[in-house]
């Protein structure tokens, strides 16, 4: 049936037809419904099942408990703002969260990939589906005030200049969901961090309430970072009903989706547990070393709890393309992360938050981790000749 | 005894239509041909012209730049037709076996006497079998190996297992393996599920047995290579599969090349899979008999084998022949969602790590679409040698020859590399990238 239908299209998109400029969309939706029957020619003649629109459809789906949960977070940080927590309904606050990231998922979606299949259509090749993965992590790293005009330009900026001007999915240094995050945070600090950003203050289609613009919400690390030790609980940041970027405050949420990555083998457990334990030790190591700051003395536990940084372990620190190739590389690039987000976070006055430039700093120390591990076996090779 | 080695990385495929240990003769067949497209490396002059008569083990054709290698007639009979491709390429040499010939024709050749083992075998048109590492084409008479390895199994998926293709044939092997021992040291490589096939055979002077225990391609004499005396810059080491090294005994034991050999005959869309006794070069129609639109008869494995067409030959270097469905009738919707139980898959994302002992049976689809490097150690998994396939296929890909011989490339042969193309995400084409860029690098080392 589906068959038929796209066989029936496709003369119209063919060179020639009359909408050969939509070839690659045709295409991507092609795919999409149908598995390519396209046989090999050379080399092997039976090939694994697996290709990478399964693989980012599964880290698009780890991604949904996280998202789910955000939404959640953002109906009920809405409903504490607004002092109606005791009349707001569960389903209520969690339309009202829907409502508020649908369109934020959407405009990064509409942005991204009109780029990704306009560049596949000029350069001739096939649609990569990294943006998938990409296009949803965006609204989720960002705080829910960000205007959707600001995240379409940090859309546009990080598609273009941090993936296909090297060339596309593959062959990117930076996480290009970081590169538009660093975007927004550089080109427009005060949307990006304070305690006026973590709040959605509008109602949508009736749903939500009326937060007056005064009314402010920092979050945990901002808090600590302003001085104050922040009054939550370590298993109420746990289950992440808190004030943060969408999709990082809940780690159970996260969890899930790690295990959901690390059963697939989707992601590296030896970068995801080294993040772990770098940022781990090093959280300790200042609690111990006795500093007269506030982020300091968060216990190491806590740490790890939160702000980002389970997100990006989890979903960011293991991208395959960016972190580290080699398997010893994966263990260092994973605890300098950790080690570094950490640092960033404690002893950098300005900004609460250290795991997006930990991440994006150690991307462009990846090639340099994997070229002493190569390098090994290299000289390996060079001494056994010597003999 | 040696210890035997062990090697973890790696993936056995099991596919349904394993060959049935039972040997079909096959009559003589009608014609044969010669293909000098399996003698990679050789660049092939023509010594007969159509309708010339042939005996059996005379030269058909030559080494254009030595002149040494020559490549014999597997029978006796007239050469029916030279068959030429694009630019004139040299793909077939076609001889028929003409009536009562095999018991005159066939008398031709006697045993050569004077010259060196290696001399001797170049005029018997026997050393177009020996292939060499580096590069992995036919070997250079001219040089001295460092070592003759031989890798007496094969775990790929649907191949033959020597050690049943050895019955009967245990003398002309080990007759093989004395006179190969008088050129350079001989390292044979069996699998430790082959014990009983030993028979003495380390009691030879100047060879030396080394058991290797783990997945495909342990099988591959490359892996072996790689784990017992690695091929540095400058080294050359020779390599032959098991049954030519029959083909050798035979030889020194009656002094005719007779290229006889038993082939699996195997794959999920074979009636009776089995194994045929045949000549080298047989028409493949003899072997898996007239294949429908919708199948795909492979000369060699699911791996590493290549896709021939309904008239083509049995190649030189094979042991088994395979018939699948191609696939190319089949229009599965969602498959990047859906379980697809009846699909292999070394991904967790499917279910195949649950039911490690079943059987597939898959189509040639390629199944996805052909990316960049996106995964990373996706190779690594499944290549046991001590080099970092990504990287060197990297270093191929981008044309820098400096970087592909530190990362060692004069070890590696585009099988090697078979298992690491059906796992990966990426959909490259790793075993044509590296055989060109083997050539390239050979081209520019000459």
């Amino acid at each position: 049936m589906l068959q038929q239908i796209f066989d029936k299209l496709r003369p119209s998109f063919e060179e020639g037809g009359k909408l050969h400029a939509f070839r690659s969309v045709f295409e991507g939706f092609e795919t999409f419904a149908l598995v390519p029957s396209e046989t090999s020619r050379s080399g092997v003649s039976i090939h694994d099942a697996i290709d990478s629109k399964r693989i980012m459809s599964f880290v698009v789906i780890a991604l949904l408990p996280a998202l789910l949960f955000g939404m959640y977070n953002i109906g009920y940080q809405n409903a504490a703002a607004a002092g109606a927590l005791a009349t707001t309904g569960c389903w209520e606050m969690f339309l009202y969260g829907f409502c508020v990231m649908l369109p934020k998922i959407v405009v990064s979606y509409f942005v991204g990939l009109g780029i990704e299949f306009a560049v596949a259509q000029w350069k001739k090749e096939e649609i990569n589906e990294g943006y998938l993965v990409t296009g949803l992590l965006i609204p989720m790293i960002l705080p829910v005030g960000t205007p959707l005009w600001m995240m379409a330009v940090a859309v546009a900026f990080s598609v273009v200049f941090a993936k296909e001007v090297f060339g596309g999915t593959g062959m990117n240094i930076f996480n290009p969901a970081l590169v538009a995050r660093a975007f927004l945070f550089f080109a427009y600090p005060t949307k990006m961090s304070g305690d006026n950003v973590w709040l959605s203050k509008d109602t949508w289609f009736g749903l939500g309430h009326v937060v007056p613009d005064t009314q402010t919400m920092a979050t945990p690390l901002g808090e600590a970072a302003a001085g104050r030790m922040a009054d939550i609980s370590f298993a109420d940041m746990l289950v992440g009903l808190m004030p943060g970027s969408v999709g990082e405050t809940s780690v159970y949420a996260i969890l899930i989706g790690a295990v959901i990555l690390l059963v697939t083998g989707i992601a590296s457990w030896k970068t995801m547990l080294s993040v772990f334990v770098g940022g781990g030790l090093v959280a300790w190591l200042f609690n111990m070393g006795g500093m007269d700051n506030a982020v300091a003395q968060i216990p190491w536990y806590e740490h790890l709890a939160l702000g980002g940084f389970c997100f990006g372990a989890v979903f960011m620190a293991t991208d395959p393309v960016t972190s580290a190739r080699t398997e010893c590389g994966k263990y260092v690039y994973g605890f300098l992360i950790g080690a570094l987000a950490i640092t960033i976070r404690v002893l950098n006055p300005g900004y609460p938050e250290g795991m997006m430039l930990a991440i994006l700093f150690m991307n462009m120390f990846a090639p340099l981790i994997d070229w002493c591990v190569v390098q090994g076996n290299i000289n390996k090779r060079a001494k056994r000749m010597e003999k | 005894m040696e210890q035997t080695i062990k090697l973890r990385r790696g993936l056995n495929l099991h596919l349904e239509g394993e060959a049935q240990k039972v040997v079909r003769q096959l009559p003589q067949p009608a014609e044969v041909a010669v293909r000098p497209t399996d003698f990679t490396g050789l660049t092939p002059k023509l010594l007969v012209r159509e309708g010339d008569e042939v005996v059996a083990g005379q030269a058909l054709l030559t080494d254009k730049q030595s002149g040494r290698i020559h490549i014999p007639s597997p029978i006796g009979g007239r050469v029916k037709s030279v068959v030429r491709g694009d630019r004139r390429k040299l793909l077939a040499v076609v001889v028929e076996s003409v009536e009562k010939a095999d018991a005159t024709l066939s008398e031709g050749q006697g045993a050569v006497q004077e010259g060196s083992l290696v001399e001797r075998l170049c005029q018997a048109g026997l050393f177009c079998f020996f292939r060499q590492r580096p590069y992995d084409v036919v070997a250079s008479p001219d040089d001295t190996p460092k070592g003759i390895f031989i890798s007496t199994f094969s775990k790929m998926p649907l191949a033959a297992d020597f050690s049943f293709v050895l019955k009967g044939e245990e003398e002309a092997f080990k007759e093989g393996l004395k006179a190969l021992a008088t050129i350079a040291p001989v390292h044979l490589g069996i699998c430790t599920c082959q014990e009983k096939l030993l028979g003495g055979l380390d009691a030879l002077e100047n060879v030396t047995v080394h058991r290797f225990d783990g997945p495909n391609p342990s099988g591959n004499v490359g892996v072996q290579i790689n784990h017992v005396s690695p091929v540095n810059k400058g080294e050359i080491v020779w390599t032959l599969r098991p049954q030519a090294v029959i083909f050798i005994g035979r030889w020194m034991q009656t002094g005719r090349v007779d290229l006889r050999e038993k082939v699996a005959v195997a794959g999920s869309e074979v009636a009776e899979p089995q194994y045929v006794e045949t000549i080298l070069g047989a028409p493949l129609r003899d072997l898996v008999g007239t294949v429908g639109a919708h199948q795909r008869v492979i000369n060699g494995n699911p791996l590493v084998g290549e896709k021939a067409g309904a008239d083509d030959f049995l190649a030189a270097f094979v042991s088994e022949v395979c018939v699948l469905p191609e696939g190319d009738d089949v229009h599965e919707a969602f498959g990047w969602i859906l379980p697809r139980l009846k699909q292999h898959s070394t991904s967790r994302s499917y279910l195949s790590w649950l039911m490690p002992g079943k059987k597939y049976a898959p189509d040639c689809r390629i199944k996805g679409g052909k990316r960049h490097m996106i995964m990373s150690g996706e190779y690594d998994r499944v290549f046991p040698m001590d080099i970092f396939a990504g990287y060197l296929i990297k270093a191929i890909i981008t044309g820098d020859i400096d970087r592909q011989e530190a990362l060692g490339i004069y070890e590696v042969a585009p099988e090697d590399f078979a298992v690491a193309e059906y796992v990966d995400s990426s959909k490259l084409e790793l075993q044509r990238i590296v055989r060109e860029g083997l050539d390239i690098l050979r081209k520019e080392n000459a």
